[in-house]
C-alpha cells in the first residue's frame, strides 16, 4: 500500500538528490570535458561574489516581505474573527483569490500595472497631475517585487490564521469578556498566544518560500529592462549558471548549498521560536 | 478528549458553526467593514483590470484609462487572435497543461491515500522511519529540487518530455501528511476489524470501504496537486525546450517576454492578457465551487502542529 509513494518519492526525490550531489563534484569545460574536481564547486559557491550577492538582497527580500504579509493576515484574520463584517465571507474569499492564480499570471499583471506605456499606476499618477512613479526603474523594483508576492501571499496566511482562532473554543476568552476586558486586550492576550504555533508555521512556511525567490523576477525581466540582475535572487542566479553558462555541476552545488541554507535557517528559526515558547 | 476534539478534524468541520451567534456583536462594526473591503478591492484590483484590458484593442489598451472599458469592444477578435496564433498554439498550451496537471494530480492523491491510510491503520517494520524521512522531505525547498531533477532527467534523455513535468509532481509528501492525519480520524478500525471478519481482502477493504470515506480527502489533496502543478513554472521552465509542449504557464512567460522584447510585436500584448484570464478562469471557477476542500487542505495539520 505504500509502495507506489515510495517508489516515485525515491525516483523523484532522493534519486535526483543523489545523482546531482555527484554531478556537483565534477566541472565540465567546453574543452577537455569532465573532470573530477571533489569539493571544489562547493567551495566556489561560498566565495561567489555574485551568489553571495544574491543571498543577501533575498534576505533583504524576506526581512520585509514576511513580517508584512504576517502582521497584515494577522490583523485581518483577528478582525475578521473579532468584529461583525457586512458580507465577511465575500471579503475574505477576495482576498483569498490571488492564491489561486497562476505566479505567471500574478507578476504579469502587476508588470503591466506598474508599467508606464499602458500601466493603471502611471495612468492615475498623471490624471492626478504627478510624475510617473516608474515602478519598473532599477530603484523601486525591489518594492515592487514586494508588493507582488504580499498580494500573492496574503491570502493563505489569513485564512490559516482565520480557521487557527475560530478554533479556539469560545469558553477561554468569555471569562474575560464578562470581566469587561476590551475586545483589543482579549486579541493581544488571549487570542494571539493561543494561535502562535499556527502563527510560527506561517512565518517559517513564508520564510522558507521567500528564500526561493524566482518567478517574479524572471517574469518581470523583459518589462523591467536593466533593473533585474541576472544574480538578482539565488534561484535566478542558479539558473543562468545552468542554462546560460551551462556550467551544471556548479548549478547543483549551488543548488545543494540554498537548500542547505534554508534548512539551516528554518531549522534556527524553530528552535529559537522553541525556546522563547517555552 | 472531549467529543469536539475526536472529531475528523477536517473540511471546515471543526470549526464551531455556531460562533457567529454567540462570539460578535449583533451590531456590524462599520468602520472595520468599509477598511477591510477597502483593502479587499487591492487584492481584486489587479483581476479587474485584467479581465476589462481582455476586451481592448492595442490601441485601446495604451490609450484608454485602465479600469473602464475602451472605445472599441475587441474581446472576441482578442479570444480569436490568441486561439488562432500559430495554429491554435496557446490551445495546445491549455490541453498540456490540463494533461500534466490532471494525470500528475491524479497519481499523487491516489499514492498518498493509500499510503497515508496505510500510515494510520497498520504498524509494519519501519513504518516509522519511512514516515519520518517523508516528513523531513516537506522541509526541501521546492525550487532546491529541482535542479538536480532537471539533471537526473536530462541524463536518461527525458528532458523536453510530458514525463518530465508529470513525474516530479506525483512524489506529494504533503499530500501524505494531509492523507495520514485524515485517515487516522475517518475511518473507523472497528470498520476494517468487520470487513477482516467477513474475509474481505487488505485490497478490497481499502478500495470498497475505506476509499469512500476518505474520498473528500483525496479530493482535497487532488485538487492541491492540480493547482500547483498547473500554476508551476520554475519546474517545465527547466524541462521544457519545445513550443508545442509548453504549459500555459511557460507560453504566456515566452509570449510576454516576445511583445516586450520587440518594438514591433506591442501587437502581441492584448495577446498575452487575454491568454492570462483565459488560463485563470478554470482555477478561479474551481477554486469558488471547492472552496470548502480547498480552505481545509490548507489548514490541515497546520491547525494540529
Amino acid at each position: 500500500m505504500v509502495a507506489p509513494f515510495y517508489i516515485s518519492f525515491l525516483l523523484m526525490v532522493i534519486a535526483p538528490l543523489v545523482y546531482a550531489f555527484r554531478e556537483s563534484l565534477y566541472q565540465t569545460r567546453i574543452i577537455g570535458g569532465k573532470t573530477f574536481v571533489a569539493l571544489e564547486n562547493f567551495v566556489r559557491a561560498f566565495e561567489d561574489p555574485l551568489f553571495l550577492e544574491a543571498i543577501r538582497r533575498v534576505i533583504g527580500f524576506i526581512l520585509i516581505q514576511v513580517p508584512l504579509t504576517i502582521g497584515f493576515a494577522l490583523l485581518f484574520a483577528l478582525l475578521f474573527d473579532g468584529a461583525r463584517i457586512l458580507g465577511g465571507r465575500y471579503a475574505r474569499l477576495s482576498m483569498f483569490v490571488p492564491n489561486a492564480i497562476p505566479v505567471v499570471v500574478g507578476a504579469l499583471m502587476w508588470g503591466y500595472l506598474y508599467g508606464s506605456d499602458f500601466g493603471l499606476i502611471a495612468q492615475v499618477a498623471s490624471a492626478l497631475g504627478l510624475p510617473d512613479p516608474q515602478l519598473l526603474a532599477p530603484g523601486s523594483i525591489f518594492g515592487s517585487i514586494i508588493n507582488i508576492a504580499f498580494w500573492a501571499a496574503l491570502g493563505y496566511n489569513m485564512i490559516l490564521l482565520y480557521a487557527a482562532l475560530q478554533s479556539i473554543p469560545s469558553e477561554l476568552y468569555e471569562a474575560a469578556e464578562v470581566d469587561g476586558a476590551s475586545r483589543i486586550r482579549i486579541a493581544w492576550h488571549v487570542k494571539i498566544p493561543l494561535i502562535r504555533p499556527t502563527i510560527m508555521l506561517a512565518t517559517l512556511l513564508a520564510l522558507i518560500i521567500g528564500f526561493q525567490l524566482f518567478n517574479e523576477p524572471q517574469l518581470l525581466q523583459p518589462l523591467a529592462v536593466g533593473a533585474i540582475s541576472s544574480n538578482y535572487t539565488p534561484n535566478l542566479y542558479i539558473y543562468n549558471v545552468a542554462f546560460s553558462q551551462q556550467a551544471l555541476g556548479y548549478a547543483g552545488a549551488l543548488s545543494f548549498v540554498l537548500g542547505f541554507v534554508i534548512v539551516v535557517v528554518s531549522y534556527v528559526a524553530q528552535t529559537v521560536a522553541a525556546r522563547r515558547a517555552r | 478528549m472531549t467529543t469536539r476534539r475526536s472529531r475528523p478534524r477536517f473540511g471546515m468541520r471543526w470549526i464551531r458553526q455556531d460562533r457567529s451567534q454567540v462570539d460578535p456583536p449583533s451590531r456590524p462594526d462599520r468602520l472595520v467593514t468599509v477598511m477591510l473591503w477597502v483593502c479587499a478591492a487591492y487584492f481584486l484590483l489587479p483581476i479587474l483590470w485584467l479581465a476589462l484590458a481582455a476586451t481592448k484593442d492595442t490601441d485601446d489598451l495604451f490609450s484608454t484609462f485602465g479600469l473602464w472599458f475602451g472605445e472599441r469592444f475587441s474581446l472576441w477578435e482578442n479570444l480569436t487572435t490568441l486561439f488562432t496564433y500559430e495554429d491554435g498554439l496557446f490551445g495546445r498550451w491549455l490541453l498540456n497543461s490540463a494533461f500534466y496537471s490532471g494525470t500528475a494530480a491524479v497519481a499523487a492523491a491516489l499514492f498518498a491515500t493509500m499510503a497515508g491510510y496505510a500510515f494510520a491503520k497498520y504498524r509494519f517494520p519501519g513504518d516509522r522511519l519511512l514516515f519520518a524521512v517523508a516528513l523531513g522531505a516537506i522541509m526541501i525547498p521546492a525550487t532546491a529540487l529541482v535542479l538536480p531533477q532537471y539533471l537526473l532527467f536530462s541524463n536518461y534523455q527525458l528532458t523536453n518530455t510530458p514525463l518530465a513535468v508529470i513525474l516530479p509532481a506525483v512524489a506529494s509528501p504533503i499530500g501524505l501528511f494531509i492523507m495520514r492525519v485524515y485517515a487516522a480520524d475517518a475511518v473507523a478500525i472497528e470498520l476494517i476489524e468487520a470487513a477482516r471478519v467477513d474475509r474481505a481482502s487488505e485490497f478490497r477493504i481499502f478500495w470498497q470501504i475505506a476509499f469512500p470515506i476518505l474520498r473528500p480527502g483525496f479530493v482535497t489533496v487532488l485538487l492541491f496537486s492540480l493547482v500547483a502543478s498547473w500554476n508551476n513554472y520554475f519546474l517545465p521552465l527547466l524541462m521544457i525546450r519545445s513550443a508545442d509542449l509548453y504549459p500555459v504557464t511557460v507560453g504566456l512567460a515566452q509570449l510576454n517576454a516576445q511583445s516586450a522584447g520587440g518594438g514591433g510585436a506591442a501587437i502581441q500584448f492584448p495577446m498575452v492578457i487575454t491568454g492570462s484570464l483565459v488560463s485563470i478562469i478554470p482555477l478561479v471557477v474551481a477554486f469558488i465551487y471547492l472552496q470548502r476542500y480547498w480552505q481545509s487542505g490548507l489548514t490541515t495539520g497546520s491547525v494540529k502542529v
